[in-house]
């Protein structure tokens, strides 16, 4: 009876790794740059091309750098968070427009509504070599030192943001 | 309104699943045959629901609907039509579509095929399958349907994944899915069997032609992909141990063990409880291959988005579905008599042996697959298995397997001995060593790998040899008379173990001989690669229906001749802004010329990577003969003889045994004496249970 009982039982045993598994992000993928100073940039904003944005603006404030395009689909999904994050008001959002044409991502913000104070264009996609964006939606919480800590891939959830994002950001704008 | 009436559809179909997974399935436990009766309508009813529902979809599709999400997040309206239709199944809600669809396909083909089986086992297996399919389609109707309306709409979609833009997306997953959900067949027979009490050797007769099809569809499927990736990636690779091929390779290393093991128990009666469980595990490791990836628990390029939601349900699913299962079998296997006795040397023991190891290559093949996970999950940080942890674990376990497949079919069921197999083995495998020494010399050099390879190669064609010239040999009549009256499956069985040796042959000569070179040419320049001279005229622009594309082009001469010309492709997909590579290959029997184009460099030069790839086509060729084995096998007269008069099927004759040819008299007056024994030990059980 025992014997037949093995293939049961590994695979229960089996079933509570992936249960874990379910709750780990694989694309939670520690970043090189994290705890490092954010690469520099200075690039035309979105609405106003004469006028340039750049990361050294915001040293002394902790901050949100949020990489976005206007033919990202998982954009969509985290836009409505970002607008209430804005309205919140609790922490500075930037955006970085990657990749994208400036008609498409202002209708874009038209439609959805626009979190952020202003937007990067990266329009070559370099500035996003230096972040190593490897999937858009990015977000970057970058500290009053300029350092970054904390990189989240791929759309922020309700719950990244309420677990991980907010209390950083209150640890670090405390320091 | 036409997705409305997909989703409408999908609902009907859920509700007629749950009625075919429980109504007959209790029918058959009352002996109600009215309840029974009801599986075959439902099934029918079932399909073609779930028909309606995927033509729906199709519609939407080729109509360029953007108010639907799963569309617009699928295709573009500049996606030329074929891909629109394939991107069906191009993301994850559309990849269940067709899994669903696939499974209601299989439920009406038992439905059809099984005029000949007791009224309660169908029932039972219909209902099984009922079962399986109410899983699927509540996972569609409450986290992943496809229907769902997107407002507001959008004007166009954001395109199908342009990897996924090519022929291959065509017939590649539709036959893949064939094959993973075709071992529900399987599966569903087992725990039928399981349910019903009846683990005879007519349950594992009826079960082979499904598991074969399945088999046969799953083996064509991951040579499809395989040969996809091969020209589309760009890096010559034809296999990259992904978590998602491993995903598909699992279920194909059970399935073949109980091919194997569903003969023994067919045949001999042996194995029955082994042959349970081996079913279990193909359809339990095709569930958990859609588990990963699907859940996202695991990355990798097959992924779709991710969802937590997603992956706890499918992990519930899993639980019931495979937990469910492996808890019957504990129950109810001790019961199942243990059949026929065998000594340590005979072609049961092989046959166990081999199963053992497809099934230990298996697990390994999981483990490799999960243990990130595992770490991950244990804390212990974040790292990834490769390819060297895969080929390290698969030589040792492959070749004995290997080494069997040469001894097994030539060996007597029940008791043969080691003295006369090698007696009869000796000229084949003093020809596979003199190759395997000689033939590496010829082609350039020897490795203890490249030796092996060819070893077991030649060691299966020459006791394959052996084993044809044995069964043909007698002189009563012409050749061709002998070669007619050796049976259908038996030509299957040595065609696809030929095709195992020219696959080995394949995969050891481009590992062993393959050279590539990666250079920056400018346009005139030659590179220079195994005596080829690959002259580059440069790139041209072109544009395509959705991308533009840079168009290559090397002249291929040797000796001042020019033999062929490649034509690799770069291509930028305009909606994703996603760049792709389209290998120029020349394919030829001796070796395919490979080139790629890198990037575009300063002055007009371009980084370009040509592959030399001897017998690597081989490798797909042995894939192809495996499938056309399993087709022959399902071609066998006895499978459609039985159609014919099926009315006179019900009692069960080891019908097969009786044919076997006079060379194996002593088996065929054992098997027939032991066949009416174990039947009686089943039907005691079944009564002494009622």
């Amino acid at each position: 009876m025992k014997r037949f009982l093995l293939p049961l039982i590994i695979f229960l045993v089996m079933v509570g790794f992936l249960a874990v598994g379910l709750h780990l992000d694989p694309r939670e993928v520690p970043s090189p740059l994290v705890g490092k100073p954010a690469p520099v940039f200075n690039l035309p904003l979105l609405d106003q091309p004469e006028k340039n944005f750049s990361p050294k603006e915001m040293l002394g404030q902790v901050w949100l750098l949020n990489v976005w395009a206007s033919w990202c689909g998982a954009c969509r999904e985290e836009h409505p968070l970002l607008v209430a994050l804005s309205k919140a008001k609790l922490v500075p959002l930037y955006g970085m427009d990657y990749k994208d044409t400036r008609a498409e991502a202002q209708q874009w913000l038209k439609e959805g509504g626009n979190p952020y104070i202003a937007n990067a264009m990266d329009v070559d996609g370099r500035v996003g070599i230096d972040y190593g964006v490897y999937g858009v939606p990015e977000t970057y919480v970058i500290d009053k030192f300029g350092v970054i800590a904390y990189k989240q891939i791929g759309p922020i959830t309700g719950q990244v943001l309420s677990s991980k994002i907010m209390p950083l950001v209150e640890r670090l704008q405390a320091q | 309104m036409i997705p409305e009436i997909g989703h409408f559809s999908l609902i009907l179909a859920l509700l007629v699943a749950l009625i075919l997974g429980s109504v007959p399935i209790i029918g058959a436990a009352r002996g109600n045959a009215v309840w029974m009766g009801l599986a075959r309508p439902a099934a029918r009813a079932q399909f073609f629901l779930i028909a309606v529902a995927f033509i729906c979809l199709a519609y939407t599709f080729a109509s360029k609907d953007y108010s639907v999400g799963y569309v617009a997040s699928n295709s573009n309206s500049k996606l030329p039509l074929q891909f629109r239709i394939a991107a069906v199944w191009g993301g994850h809600e559309g990849s269940l579509l067709l899994w669903a669809m696939i499974l209601s396909i299989w439920t009406v083909a038992v439905s059809v095929f099984s005029k000949h089986l007791p009224d309660d086992m169908r029932a039972r297996i219909l209902g099984v399958m009922g079962l399986i399919s109410v899983g699927f389609l509540l996972f569609m109707l409450m986290v992943s349907n496809p229907f769902e309306r997107l407002i507001p709409a959008t004007m166009d979609g954001r395109d199908l994944n342009p990897l996924l833009q090519d022929p291959g997306m065509i017939f590649h997953p539709p036959m893949l899915y064939m094959g993973y959900v075709g071992f529900s067949v399987a599966f569903s027979f087992a725990i039928a069997a399981l349910l019903g009490g009846q683990l005879d050797s007519a349950w594992a007769r009826w079960s082979r032609p499904w598991t074969t099809m399945a088999w046969v569809f799953l083996t064509l499927g991951i040579m499809g992909g395989s040969n996809w990736a091969y020209y589309e990636l760009g890096w010559g690779g034809w296999w990259f141990w992904d978590a998602v091929e491993n995903a598909s390779f699992m279920p194909w290393l059970v399935g073949t063990a109980l091919i194997h093991s569903l003969a023994v128990t067919e045949k001999r009666g042996s194995f029955k409880a082994w042959t349970v469980l081996l079913a279990i595990g193909a359809f339990s490791l095709s569930l958990l291959g859609t588990f990963l990836v699907r859940s996202g628990v695991l990355t990798s390029v097959h992924a779709f988005a991710t969802d937590p939601r997603r992956g706890l349900f499918i992990l519930v699913f899993l639980v019931v579905v495979i937990g469910g299962s492996l808890a019957l079998f504990a129950w109810r296997a001790p019961t199942v008599g243990r059949g026929g006795k065998f000594s340590v040397i005979s072609r049961e023991s092989f046959l166990l042996a081999n199963n053992v190891l497809l099934a230990v290559a298996a697990m390994s093949v999981l483990l490799g697959t999960l243990y990130p996970l595992f770490l991950d999950a244990l804390g212990l940080g974040k790292i990834s298995v490769g390819p060297p942890y895969f080929d390290t674990v698969f030589v040792p376990l492959m070749t004995p397997a290997l080494f069997l497949m040469g001894i097994g079919p030539i060996a007597r069921w029940k008791n043969a001995t080691l003295p006369e197999l090698a007696l009869r083995l000796r000229w084949a495998f003093a020809v596979s060593v003199a190759t395997a020494l000689v033939l590496p010399l010829l082609l350039g050099h020897w490795t203890p790998m490249i030796g092996l390879g060819l070893f077991l190669a030649f060691w299966i064609f020459a006791s394959s040899a052996h084993l044809v010239r044995q069964r043909l040999a007698g002189d009563s009549a012409t050749l061709l008379a002998r070669m007619k009256a050796v049976p259908r499956s038996w030509w299957g069985m040595v065609i696809a173990h030929i095709g195992i040796a020219v696959f080995t042959l394949g995969v050891t000569v481009v590992k062993g001989f393959e050279s590539e070179i990666a250079v920056r040419m400018l346009p005139g320049d030659v590179a220079h690669l195994a005596g080829y001279d690959f002259k580059f005229e440069g790139v041209q622009d072109s544009v395509g229906p959705n991308y533009t594309a840079s168009l290559g082009q090397l002249r291929v001469s040797k000796n001042g001749v020019e033999r062929t010309v490649l034509s690799p492709e770069k291509r930028l997909y305009t909606v994703q802004n996603m760049p792709m590579t389209e290998a120029g290959i020349s394919p030829a029997l001796i070796h395919d010329l490979y080139a790629s184009l890198g990037e575009p460099l300063e002055d007009g030069a371009w980084s370009v990577r040509i592959y030399h790839k001897p017998m690597v086509e081989w490798i797909w060729a042995g894939a192809a003969l495996m499938a056309l084995g399993g087709l022959l096998a399902l071609s066998d007269r006895r499978y459609r003889v039985r159609r014919k008069n099926l009315t006179e099927e019900k009692p069960i004759v080891p019908k097969p045994v009786v044919k076997k040819p006079v060379v194996k008299k002593a088996v065929v007056k054992t098997a027939v004496v032991k066949k009416p024994a174990a039947k009686k030990t089943v039907t005691k059980k079944v009564s002494a249970k009622a």
